[in-house]
């Protein structure tokens, strides 16, 4: 056994993240740790590699005892850890984050042209298009992930770990990532991986661990192992239906009822100039590969890059949208795809989290009362099952996919009409997602409107009435009906020439 | 109400063991009299003298919760000194005197704040300009020399009472009241310790953080035109080199004390204010302890280090796990989770 864990426990207070809890790593495995959001995944990769101090428990590598301190600790030992939440500096280069720590001198100095092939080298294998010599925080989530994967490669003589390490990436870039995964395991490492994609846990793994409320609830070969019984064994019951797709109509709205109208807006360099029609209880997705300009239009709509071009309008006349103030102002909202930078203020509670958008729509003059943000707090932990010990816990301190959450409720609990939702259900569970998903259902049934961008197709066909194919860019194709189907999508989104009927939606 | 305690209750232990300390060098220390109509004592000395910084902290402490830090203050103060005192020499009165005192912070606020939010320049370096420049342009207003004013109504801010309390702790516990529930009464608080921890994630929540950010530092201007007016007034003279001269730091070092973190967020004006009285009680305690003037300084240093060290967040869960393992629960540690976190 190369790595064995034994009655490990956690507690934080009010939260027992982790009870009694045993895992073993055979060297040349790729073993899965499944769970719900707040099951304790996160947690015990913190404890294994000394981010955090365990209460209670024995590790073992290749038959040592070890007790790493510290993140720097575990990497000497040959443990090499992706976290869940990107932990590189923004504000050094890629090269720099690349080879921290261990730059490669000359003369006691720094030697930049070496650092720089040696930073060329460790990305080669994952066909991305990196200038090394910028900073990091200037590239996105997608990119800055596989820097992180790509420094933790390196650093893991023994074990790798990854903790969703695919939640931003587009499937060409899982392909290579797995690549690179699967000729690490042949070379004798092991490698835990931790993901809420089922399809990707079931390509990739040898064994998966169930982790439930903290504790173990499973260990099991993935070969004969059936999906259903996974999820069961995660959720404690079974998913009433796993995903909607193939029973969502797809109607778009009339275009003569349509009722929020953006015309040529866009902006140089980020997106092109298009138009899009918005109506009541509609739902939009937006499909495209990483960097087609799926996340720029979202910006450009919401006015964090104001369109230099065109208008936006509704019933009453023109909307301005220069800045996200205005567009809150007119009653947008906007979920962003980086959680961590751009959604969640960590050091307020959950439930200051969820009035802050409502809060600052209404002006800094008119507090919602305490009594009234306990109710809404209170309403969207329950409505979007938030676990969290309680409403006056700091956000940063809930697991990743209920920091997701907050962010949703966030925004509902504001009530807009256009909520733009960026890659809405990242780092949430099965569970949890089919729940997001029949939100969305419910509050379109209630009058608002949703563009959705996603990566997961499947997602966009479950909810989407229409479905905007971007490239390079720009809005090249607009899918309705029949045509709102995974294959099509995947089409229109490679095809230089899609079959698609109306051109630049 | 208790949770208010919870939080200022390091400071205020400290402060009673700080007075305790003195007491044992100076025993009549605690002891105040009622004479002439105004409070006496070593106690009712440190509350008066502490005006200036205290009045500074409030504002520094708004400020410091953005995540930025307000260099100028020391220099705003002689600026709006300068012009008390220069109004009140022109004759247009007291008011007139109040008035462009308020003018002159506020105009300073807004200059700082122009510069971090609309221009972008880092808080320190920002105001950095302001802290070199405004005594240049204190001095232009007294002409280079003390300016001094004999008018008993402008004076009384600084060394008359009220029911027997100093004028100046009056302008500090009211300011420190009243700013404080402006802000907790209001979603200020909120708004300013949201974008203090994520002014990215705040502005895409719509928060106005463009204006929220330059309405803080004018606030620390408004703050500092206070600290100028009472200083100026208690020795009756506008000293542009010496007003305020170092109380930025002193003012920071309140805030820091009071336990608010340099990297914004949460805060809390009655800790900053505390820290301000401890400071002033570190002050007067050295010089009524009788020690030789030279060794102010290094004592202050050490009982500043001695009092960050203790409150330091790496040091207080350590504290706490002893504490805990003492009585036998589980151990569960912010630092630890802190350590995380990066
Ligand atoms: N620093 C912390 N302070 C307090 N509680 C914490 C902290 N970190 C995690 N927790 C709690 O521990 C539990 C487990 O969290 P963890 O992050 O391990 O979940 P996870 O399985 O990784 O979930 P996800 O799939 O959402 O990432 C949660 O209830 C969480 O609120
Ligand atoms: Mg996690």
């Amino acid at each position: 056994m190369l790595l064995t864990i034994r009655s490990l426990t956690k507690t934080f207070p009010g939260t027992r993240a982790l009870d009694s809890v045993d895992f073993d790593l055979r060297a040349g495995e790729v073993h899965a740790l499944l769970g719900e959001n707040g099951a304790g995944k996160s947690t015990l990769i913190k404890c294994l590699t000394g981010a955090y101090q365990r209460d209670e428990g024995e590790l073992t590598l290749d038959g040592a005892p070890i007790s790493p301190q510290s993140t720097l600790e575990a990497q000497e030992l040959g443990i090499g850890t992706v976290y869940q939440e990107v932990n590189l500096l923004p504000n050094l280069t890629v090269a720099e984050n690349l080879t921290f720590g261990r730059q490669p001198t000359r003369f006691g100095m720094v030697d930049g042209r070496a650092m720089r092939r040696q930073a060329e080298e460790m990305l080669s294998g994952y066909g991305v298009d990196v200038d090394v010599r910028r900073d990091l925080g200037t590239y996105s989530v997608a990119i800055q992930q596989i820097v992180a994967i790509a420094r933790a490669v390196t650093l893991s003589g023994k074990v790798l770990i990854l903790d969703e390490p695919t939640a931003s990436l587009d499937s060409r870039e899982v392909a290579m990532l797995f690549d690179v995964v699967r000729s690490l395991r042949e070379q004798g490492l092991g490698i835990i991986f931790i993901s809420h994609f089922l399809d990707q846990v079931f390509e990739i793994s040898d064994r998966v661990t169930v982790l439930r409320n903290g504790c173990r609830v499973a260990t099991d070969d993935i070969a004969g192992l059936e999906r259903l019984r996974l999820i069961e064994h995660m959720l404690g019951h079974e998913l009433e239906d796993e995903t909607r797709e193939g029973r969502h109509a797809h109607v778009p709205s009339d275009p003569s009822e349509r009722t929020l109208h953006f015309e040529g807006v866009g902006r140089r360099g980020l997106i092109e100039p298009f138009d899009l029609s918005v109506g009541r209880g509609e739902v939009i997705g937006l499909a495209g590969l990483l960097g087609s300009g799926r996340t720029e239009s979202a910006e450009v709509l919401f006015g964090i890059k104001p369109t230099q071009t065109g208008t936006a309008r509704d019933e009453n006349g023109e909307i301005a949208l220069r800045n996200p103030r205005e567009a809150v102002a007119a009653g947008f909202g906007f979920a962003p795809e980086d959680r961590k930078t751009d959604g969640i203020v960590a050091d307020l509670s959950v439930r200051e989290n969820i009035a802050l958008a409502l809060q600052a729509r209404r002006g800094w003059a008119r507090p919602i009362s305490r009594a009234e943000q306990n109710r809404l707090a209170d309403h969207y932990i329950d409505r979007l099952d938030i676990r969290t010990s309680d409403a006056e816990k700091a956000v940063g301190d809930l697991s990743g996919g209920n920091q997701q959450k907050v962010v949703l409720a966030r925004w509902l609990a504001m009530n807009p009409r256009f909520f733009i939702l960026d890659e809405p259900t990242r780092g949430i569970d099965v569970g949890a997602h089919a729940e997001i998903l029949r939100l969305i259902e419910e509050v379109t049934a209630d009058g608002m409107s949703i563009l959705v961008i996603s990566s997961e197709l499947d997602e966009l066909v479950a909810v989407a009435d229409r479905v905007i194919v971007v490239r390079d860019r720009r809005h090249v194709a607009q899918l309705t009906g029949a045509e709102v189907e995974t294959d099509t999508i995947v089409r229109a989104i490679a095809a230089p020439d899609a079959d698609s009927d109306e051109e630049a939606a | 109400m208790p949770r208010v305690i919870q939080r200022v209750l390091p400071q205020l232990l400290t402060l009673a063991a700080l007075m305790a300390l003195v007491s044992v060098f100076f025993p009549d220390f605690l002891e105040i009299t009622y004479s002439d109509g105004r409070l006496v004592g070593p106690v009712i000395d440190i509350l008066k003298r502490g005006a200036p910084v205290a009045l500074l902290a409030i504002g520094m402490t708004l400020v410091i919760a953005t995540r930025g830090i307000d260099l100028s203050v020391g220099a705003t103060m002689a600026i709006c000194g300068a012009c008390s005192a220069w109004a009140i020499s022109a004759g247009y009165g007291l008011a007139g005197a109040l008035g462009f005192a308020m003018l002159a912070g506020l105009a300073a606020g807004l200059w700082n704040g122009a510069l971090v939010a609309v221009f972008g320049i880092q808080p320190i370096v920002a105001t950095l300009i302001l802290m070199t420049a405004g005594r240049g342009v204190a001095q232009l207003i007294t002409e280079g020399r003390i300016l001094t004013f004999n008018h008993e109504g402008l004076a009384f801010f600084g060394s008359g009472d009220i029911l027997g309390v100093p004028m100046p702790t009056l302008i500090w516990v009211l300011l420190g009241v009243l700013v404080a529930l402006l802000v907790r009464r209001t979603a200020l608080g909120l708004l300013i310790e949201a974008i203090g921890i994520n002014r990215r994630a705040s502005t895409l929540a719509g928060i106005n953080s463009r204006v929220l950010l330059i309405a803080v530092y004018m606030a620390s201007g408004f703050c500092a035109a206070w600290a100028g007016i009472v200083a100026t007034a208690d020795i009756r003279g506008a000293d542009a080199n010496n007003s305020g001269l170092w109380l930025e730091l002193d003012a920071i070092l309140a805030v820091v004390i009071g336990g608010n973190s340099l990297l914004g967020g949460r805060f809390s004006i009655a800790a900053s204010l505390l820290g301000a009285m401890i400071i002033q009680t570190i002050d007067t305690g050295i010089l009524l302890a009788g020690f030789p003037s030279e060794f102010n300084l290094v004592i202050k240093a050490a009982l500043v280090l001695v009092i960050l060290v203790l409150q330091s967040p790496n040091l207080a869960p350590r504290f706490a796990r002893i504490a805990r393992r003492r009585r036998g629960t589980p151990a569960a540690g912010k630092l630890t989770t802190r350590e995380a976190g990066e």
